[in-house]
């Protein structure tokens, strides 16, 4: 059986952030699978540009920015197989892998990243009724088909849901020359970041419809239409306010899911509000030896930001493998408790070894709160009280906070995360 | 083109007298309206081999059920596809309603269905924990079994084309004409697709259209209703939920759905029932949806109903009179029913095929073929191979080695055996329903695209004739900035 000191499923942004970091920590031996035709992960159909703008300081498009990152890969000599499908990795790190030029094979790992990204919700998920044609597609399918293949999925559109991917391919298919129609969406707020509402739905004179849902497909063989509905309070559809849209496509754009069947085989504890595994200060799961940054941990906005993550979940990857298999931290642990408008915080302990000076946390909130505090408490102290002018579910979160403040507490204990009202 | 025998309908009932009837030296027809087998009634069900305590005890549907369901696992060994015995039972939810269940098991007994069983809450619960604290008392039901409608109906064709059988598709018959003849140049002349097929038996096997073709040769008209069912299909992440198949004793609050693992490892729950007019409308709608949701959580209340990943809705096609027509019709020489087949007709179909095929052999005195090939292999399955012999696989054929839909893992050489065995998959609907690519928690949202490539390169056909299944169903509409 080969060994690597490290391998990492996923070549995509956080699989090759986490790969870089690693190497540049001195471990040599680093292996990462990917599925796909080639590296760079779902960033090679975002063709749009917006990419790497804290990372990079500049625009890059998706492609560009997974360019980037690939090319530095190839630079340090990182090893890599594409087209190849992890089947399995078991508990003590060996994982099981297929493509059609080894066959199937095994690794076994000192440590092991869980980079595998998310997938979209599809419709069944949102039960959505009426009939199945063809011409209902979850956005990113018709982006990969679009920006990839070249092919139009459909000429006149409706999208439901108004999460970022939802927003981008309401330009794309424009652009493309077809007519989007109207952008529908299930809850009082877009799930998108506010400059992609102005500048892809905005721009090109496309209407959003909040608190609306999708309550019939029409058409036999190909969608012939979609009917909308206002929805109360309850998110239930009211009679009377239906409206059909005579279209011959629909895009969902309904929220991504961490795809986490690996790791679930694994056995790593799964966090119920992410939908990806619990992971401490160093994105350690709750399997030693076992690591998780970018989509699978929990669903980002921002490229830029998983890049971040997955070093840091590199760095600790590597310092675990130099450290004979083991993390030496030493110290007090702190339980990180979302709270009050707060659903998760990613990581959710933090062990303090005096070692690092800051911890990032990030979280998101439930719904959209404006003029509130993020407040931090510490055993009950109350240590951070930021005043925020908004905050919305569609926008991760980031608070830096200061590990001098719990290096007073030997005894660990709990950092709690709330929203408090002004 | 003059047949023997011409079928109406390649659902599981078609096939199954397509298949029974290739025992014997007859040049056989099927005409199919859809661009596949297995796309009607067959398609949306439940997928259950029931036990045969349901219908009354005399009729057909009894009958048949009883010798369906025995068929049922030699069948499916010698047609190589998913069929499992993981029993039955019916949850009675009140006291005052248990003389109700003790009748079903005298009923089942008296059609001769073994092992049945009644079961105190206590036993109940030992047998299937999930179930709810509600449930009283159950029936439980050893012989009742799941089996995969689209894998029974799939093998049932190909086993007949193997045989000799003809299948012809998007064929939709639009007309049947007595000839008046008897001379061997058929009794019956059909037109289909534009194209005219001569045959001297007919046999309707037309789903929720067989009232159709009935009324256009008969003059005792008999008259069907699509009765919908809708369903929900769970992610198989939560295997052993539930074990068995679980029904409702039907009560106070109407007929009840049952939730029953399906033998891929999912978890189903449906159906509903509600009669429409259109003989195509298999839409869903919130209200039946939300119907059903609820009904299936007062038999299991944990039901993890955030895990469903698709929910559908098939149509039944229930005759006036409740019961399974099948036979010669009597003004109609040569022409054969197989009408009002509702439930339990997927558990009965293997008799049914046996029944009619044993009508025509016995009129024409026929006897069964030397040459007949009873054995059928379906499509590898690489995920449920020993290791060495997948490695071997691969290195034989490399697509075996390549993942194609990654929720299933259904890998490229499936999908290519799919799409070139006798009858195969012509779209991505085809290629889904034979091998599991796109059925998956993402219901081909990664795949598709991959799938779509694969088809367009196996059947040398652009990529933009590529269809969800046949006919107009386009996945695509044409290529970027064409029409800018």
């Amino acid at each position: 059986m080969e060994s690597y000191d490290i391998v990492i499923v996923g070549g995509g942004p956080a699989g090759l952030a986490a790969a870089l970091a690693a190497k540049k920590k001195g471990v040599r031996s680093i292996l990462i699978l990917e599925r796909d035709r080639e590296l760079g992960g779902i960033l090679n159909q975002c063709i749009h540009n917006g990419f790497g703008l804290h990372t990079f300081q500049e625009e890059l498009t998706g492609p560009e920015y997974a360019a980037r990152f690939a090319a530095q890969v190839k630079q340090e000599g990182i090893a890599f197989l594409l087209n190849t499908m992890v089947m399995d990795i078991s508990p003590d790190q060996v994982v099981t892998a297929m493509n059609s030029e080894e066959g199937l094979f095994q690794i076994s790992a000192k440590a092991v990243i869980l980079a595998m990204g998310c997938r979209e919700r599809p419709r069944g998920a949102l039960n959505i009724p009426g009939y199945r044609p063809a011409g209902i597609f979850s956005a990113g399918t018709a982006q990969r088909l679009v920006n990839i293949e070249g092919y139009l999925p459909g000429r006149e559109v409706v999208i439901l849901g108004s999460g970022d991917i939802g927003l981008i391919m309401a330009r794309r298919m424009t652009l493309e020359g077809a007519k989007v129609k109207v952008v529908a969406e299930l809850l009082p707020y877009s799930g998108g970041l506010k400059r992609n509402i102005v500048q892809c739905l905005n721009d090109y004179g496309i209407p959003l419809k909040l608190s609306h849902t999708v309550v019939d497909i029409q058409g036999k063989e190909r969608v012939t239409g979609v009917t909308l509905a206002k929805v109360d309070e309850n998110r239930n559809p009211i009679p009377g306010t239906e409206e059909t849209y005579a279209c011959d496509t629909l895009l969902l754009s309904c929220g991504l899911v961490p795809e986490n069947e690996l790791s679930k085989g694994i056995g790593v504890l799964m966090n119920p509000v992410t939908l990806g595994p619990v992971v401490n200060e160093s994105f350690q799961t709750s399997v030693e030896g076992v690591f998780a940054c970018g989509n699978v941990l929990h669903v980002h906005d921002l490229v830029d930001f998983v890049s971040q993550e997955a070093a840091s979940a590199g760095e600790s990857a590597a310092e675990y493998v130099l450290g004979g298999c083991s993390l030496k931290k030493e110290g007090p642990n702190f339980q990180v408790k979302a709270q009050g408008g707060v659903r998760y915080t990613v990581p959710s302990s933090i062990r303090y070894d005096g070692k690092r000076q800051q911890q990032t946390i990030r979280f998101r909130v439930g719904d959209v709160y404006k003029n509130h505090f993020i407040s931090v408490y510490l055993n009950g102290r109350r240590l951070i009280h930021k005043k925020r002018q908004i905050m919305a579910p569609g926008e991760m979160e980031e608070l830096n906070f200061d590990l001098n403040w719990i290096s007073d507490c030997p005894g660990g204990g709990e950092i709690r995360i709330t929203l408090e009202e002004a | 083109m003059k047949y023997d025998v011409i079928i109406i309908g390649a659902g599981v009932v078609g096939c199954a007298v397509a298949r029974e009837l290739s025992r014997y030296p007859l040049k056989i027809g099927v005409l199919e309206k859809e661009e596949d087998v297995c796309c009607g009634t067959s398609k949306a069900n439940s997928g259950i081999v029931h036990a045969g305590f349901d219908a009354e005890s005399g009729t057909l549907k009894a009958k048949l059920n009883v010798e369906g369901n025995r068929m049922m696992e030699e069948l499916s060994k010698e047609l190589d596809f998913p069929f499992y015995r993981n029993g039955s039972l019916v949850l009675c939810f009140h006291k005052e309603d248990e003389p109700k269940l003790k009748k079903l098991l005298q009923r089942g007994q008296a059609n001769g269905v073994e092992g049945l069983e009644l079961l105190g809450k206590e036993e109940l619960q030992k047998h299937e924990p999930m179930v709810s604290d509600e449930a009283v008392a159950a029936l439980y039901a050893p012989t009742g079994g799941i089996v995969c409608p689209f894998g029974m109906t799939i093998a049932l064709a190909e086993n007949a084309y193997q045989n000799g059988v003809e299948f012809f598709f998007d064929q939709t018959v639009t007309k049947i004409e007595k000839t008046g003849q008897n001379d061997g140049m058929g009794r019956y002349r059909i037109t289909a697709g534009g194209e005219s097929f001569a045959a001297d038996y007919v046999i309707n096997a037309a789903g929720v259209y067989a009232d159709v073709f009935h009324n256009m040769v008969s003059e005792e008209k008999i008259h069907i209703t699509p009765r919908r069912g809708a369903y929900c299909l769970l992610d198989k992440s939560r295997p052993g939920l539930v074990g068995h198949t679980v029904f409702q004793l039907p009560g106070a609050y109407g007929k009840g759905v049952l939730v029953t693992p399906t033998v891929h490892g999912n978890l189903m729950v449906g159906p509903t029932a509600l009669d429409v007019e259109d003989k195509e409308g298999n839409n869903t709608t919130g209200a039946e949806l939300k119907e059903l949701i609820q009904k299936a959580k007062r038999s299991v209340p944990g039901l993890p109903m955030n895990q469903v990943i698709t929910s559908f809705a098939g149509l039944r096609a229930h005759e006036d009179g409740g019961e399974f027509i099948i036979g010669e019709v009597s003004d109609a020489k040569g022409f054969l029913d197989c009408a009002g087949i509702e439930s339990p007709g997927l558990t009965s179909a293997p008799a049914i095929g046996k029944m009619v095929a044993g009508l025509v052999a016995d009129q024409l005195q026929l006897v069964e073929r030397e040459d007949f090939v009873p054995e059928r292999k379906g499509i590898l399955n690489p995920a449920g191979m020993e290791e060495q012999d997948r490695i071997r696989l691969i290195q034989e054929q490399p697509a075996y080695g390549t993942i194609v839909c990654r929720c299933e893992m259904i890998t490229e050489g499936e999908i290519i055996d799919a799409i070139n065995r006798p009858l195969g998959a012509k779209s991505l609907d085809g290629v889904k329903r034979r091998t599991r690519a796109g059925m998956g928690r993402c219901q081909s949202g990664f795949c598709s695209p991959r799938v779509m490539e694969i088809l367009s390169r196996e059947r040398k056909i652009p990529m933009e004739d590529v269809t969800k299944s046949g006919g107009t169903s386009r996945i695509i509409q044409g290529r970027n900035k064409d029409r800018l």
